[in-house]
């Protein structure tokens, strides 16, 4: 068991949207989670992720026999959590590359480990970009500056590469992505995946999990998970939608 | 944030890193400005009779002055009779001839600065002429220097070897009768450096002088004098700090800088004194006039400035484009924290035909800071084809803090180009939140920001100088955000 979620609730400005979430994810488990428009799954990312701006009300969160809770964001991510956004951020005249080996080197100094090498990281840095079939020029730009939808998200992922996180969480990365660039992230995370790490698929479509097959797939609605299967829950969505589940669990 | 608003509190409220004060015996002359105040700088360094005479001009002119009050800046009243005009370290007559012979106090406060003299002067190879309150203390380099015929000394020193040059050029750039402060300067300037790069040679070297202020109670007036000669070239980097302190110290330094036919000039500053504490007690005033005049045909004048220090800083380093095809540039980044204020921008003067100039503006404001860009590009009838960029980026962090713009154009070519930018913004929480959510602390999020901010104006600076500048950037806004 990596992350054990627990009796979760989680207000934004003093509006409760998560309302009492059990979740447990085990080490290089993939869970996709799908509901619908206003469910909280956005705020169940941020929130395990430790934007400030989302109370969490009651519930705890052990995370690699921590609890995360008690951990401000930046504590988070050198633990071991990432999370790839759904509206990645531009950060101008800070280069790509920069960011990440500032973040990688605090990882490492978090683990009590040396700063990385500025000839290895090169090398370690191009292979991943390779994966993402990201062009070298991205390396250097800023920070999502001037990319396009596509490019963004694919640099999360190449980030998520990187960083090589113990637990992934990915905020609609399929969104915005053509077919081609939706296979070369979910191989990334894929590959991911086979180097045991968690992730946490949030998706309105099962497109992805064609792509990525889950082992769980879990349908949030009004701060609850209501329903909870395997991947063939997710073809059951996409034929029959969410109003029969919602029915269903408020019968 | 708001878990995390007491750290942040602490962090800003850091005590200036710089702050303290050596204890060297200093021959100074008693508070107060009159003409036997005058005679007496002008005897004590031994100086020629027509140094004396413009000084005692430039004194009845600034008598006739009062002090400007255009910036948007809230200067308290400054009474120059609390002033002492002269400070020397004891003993200049057996001053040291290297390193070896500098008081090891003097030394030691250059370590506590991040100033290694020593190693940083020979491992960069560049020139230090250090100066220490007023007078010279250790010129280095100049071997090398003189090999290329370029002459780098203290302005004391000139006035007294190269009369003639002095003569020739001190105030053709900024007359006495330029401004308040540039008259006071003028009358009862303390020492400072010159350069004469002669025709046809580019500089072995970048040249560097850090200036410091130090006896409590006195005045600095700098005096820098840089000419360029034909198809010369030259890189000029100064840099000061200053120790801690709780009355006021004015600061007036008059930079003139004359580029003949194809020649260049860059100048580099970094500036941090001593700003005051977090209630604004203390602190430098910083008011220098700072011009290059772009005499000859093709000659190139480009500044680049980072602010961090001082309490009130008003700075306008301008270019005159006399020469056809001349160029100026304004590259600055300012910052203010706490109480802060900085009214600081450049004057472009396009006078020669296909004259260009470019101003990229950075103003960072944090605490209750006030940070102001003035900027005027005037452009002459006779400017054919003059071209002007300008490029005013604000960022401000928390909520207390001012930036404000005010851009001046006056134009009398049809034929000129000229072109404002500007842009104001915020440190997003957002962007703070994607880079903790990489790993990085809330500061070195903060000064990763920030940096990107002031790409454009670091990547101006010499090598050596853009580190420290990153670094001095970290120290002035730690913590700076809410």
């Amino acid at each position: 068991m990596l992350i054990k979620i627990n009796n979760l609730h989680v207000s934004v400005n003093e509006t409760e949207i998560i309302k009492g979430l059990n979740l447990t994810i085990g080490e290089g488990e993939v869970h996709a989670i799908m509901g619908p428009n206003g469910s909280g799954k956005s705020t169940l990312a941020q929130t395990l992720a430790g934007h400030p701006n989302y109370d969490v009300t009651a519930g705890t969160v052990e995370f690699a026999g921590q609890n995360l809770l008690d951990l401000a964001a930046d504590e988070r991510a050198r633990a071991g959590i990432f999370l790839g956004f759904q509206y990645p951020v531009e950060i101008s005249g800070v280069s790509n590359i920069y960011m990440l080996k500032a973040a990688l080197n605090a990882r490492r100094k978090a683990a009590g480990k040396p700063e990385i090498d500025a000839v290895e990281f090169m090398r370690f840095v191009k292979e991943k970009a390779a994966l993402m079939k990201l062009d070298q020029k991205f390396l250097t730009r800023g920070v999502n500056e001037g990319f396009s939808g596509g490019e963004k998200k694919r640099n999360e992922i190449f980030q998520m590469a990187v960083l090589e996180p113990k637990f992934a969480i990915l905020d609609e990365t399929d969104s915005g992505l053509d077919i081609d660039a939706l296979k070369v992230v979910a191989n990334g995370v894929n590959q991911q995946r086979d180097d045991k790490c968690s992730v946490l698929l949030i998706t309105h479509y099962q497109r992805l999990l064609d792509y990525i097959q889950p082992d769980f797939v879990h349908v949030l609605a009004n701060g609850q998970i209501i329903r909870s299967g395997d991947k063939d829950l997710a073809l059951e969505l996409e034929a029959n939608g969410y109003d029969e589940i919602l029915a269903a669990a408020k019968a | 944030m708001s878990s995390k608003q007491t750290d942040v509190k602490d962090l800003i409220e850091r005590k200036y890193e710089h702050g303290f004060i050596t204890d060297i015996e200093t021959d100074t002359v008693p508070p107060g400005l009159d003409e036997d105040v005058i005679r007496l700088i002008s005897r004590k360094k031994g100086e020629p009779q027509f140094m004396l005479d413009w000084r005692l001009k430039s004194f009845k002119h600034w008598q006739t002055m009062s002090k400007p009050n255009w910036a948007k800046l809230n200067i308290a009243p400054i009474n120059y009779q609390d002033i002492s005009y002269f400070s020397a370290p004891k003993r200049p007559e057996d001053g040291p001839q290297s390193l070896d012979e500098v008081d090891p106090k003097l030394l030691e406060t250059y370590e506590k600065l991040g100033i290694p003299l020593h190693e940083r002067a020979r491992l960069a190879g560049v020139a230090v002429d250090a100066v220490f309150d007023s007078v010279s203390v250790t010129t280095t380099f100049k071997g090398k220097l003189a090999e290329a015929g370029v002459i780098f000394c203290p302005f004391s020193e000139a006035v007294i070897n190269h009369p003639e040059l002095i003569e020739r050029y001190l105030g053709t750039v900024v007359p006495y009768r330029d401004n308040f402060f540039a008259a006071l300067n003028s009358a009862v300037f303390s020492d400072g450096s010159f350069v004469y790069i002669p025709k046809g040679v580019r500089c072995p070297m970048e040249l560097s002088t850090y200036f410091r202020i130090n006896a409590a109670n006195t005045g600095q007036f700098e005096r820098t004098l840089i000419i360029a000669d034909e198809g010369s070239h030259v890189s000029y980097l100064e840099g000061c700090t200053a120790p801690m302190r709780d009355e006021n110290q004015l600061h007036a330094a008059v930079v003139e800088l004359v580029a003949e036919q194809d020649a260049e000039i860059k100048y580099s500053t970094v500036q941090n004194w001593y700003p005051g504490d977090e209630e604004g007690r203390g602190g430098i005033y910083n008011f220098v006039t700072k011009r290059g005049d772009c005499r000859g045909d093709r000659s190139k004048v480009s500044w680049t400035q980072v602010e961090a220090g001082s309490a009130i800083t008003w700075k306008y380093p301008s270019c005159i484009l006399r020469g056809n095809g001349s160029i100026g540039e304004f590259y600055s980044v300012a910052v203010t924290n706490n109480l802060q204020q900085a009214d600081t921008g450049t004057k472009m003067v396009h006078i020669g035909k296909n004259t260009k100039s470019t101003i990229i503006s950075k103003g960072i404001s944090a605490g209750r800071a006030q940070n102001t860009y003035r900027g005027l590009v005037k452009i002459f009838p006779t400017a054919d084809n003059a071209r002007n960029y300008t490029q005013c980026d604000s960022l401000l962090m928390g909520n207390q803090c001012g930036a404000h713009t005010f851009p001046y154009m006056e134009i009398k070519n049809p034929n000129a180009v000229v072109e404002h930018e500007a842009t104001t913004s915020k440190i997003a929480d957002d962007q703070l939140f994607y880079c903790q959510q990489r790993g990085l602390s809330e500061e070195d999020a903060v000064n990763m920001i920030v940096n990107g901010f002031c790409k454009e104006v670091f990547r101006e600076l010499p090598m050596e100088f853009a580190v420290e500048a990153q670094a001095l950037m970290n120290v002035s806004l730690e913590g700076a955000v809410g």
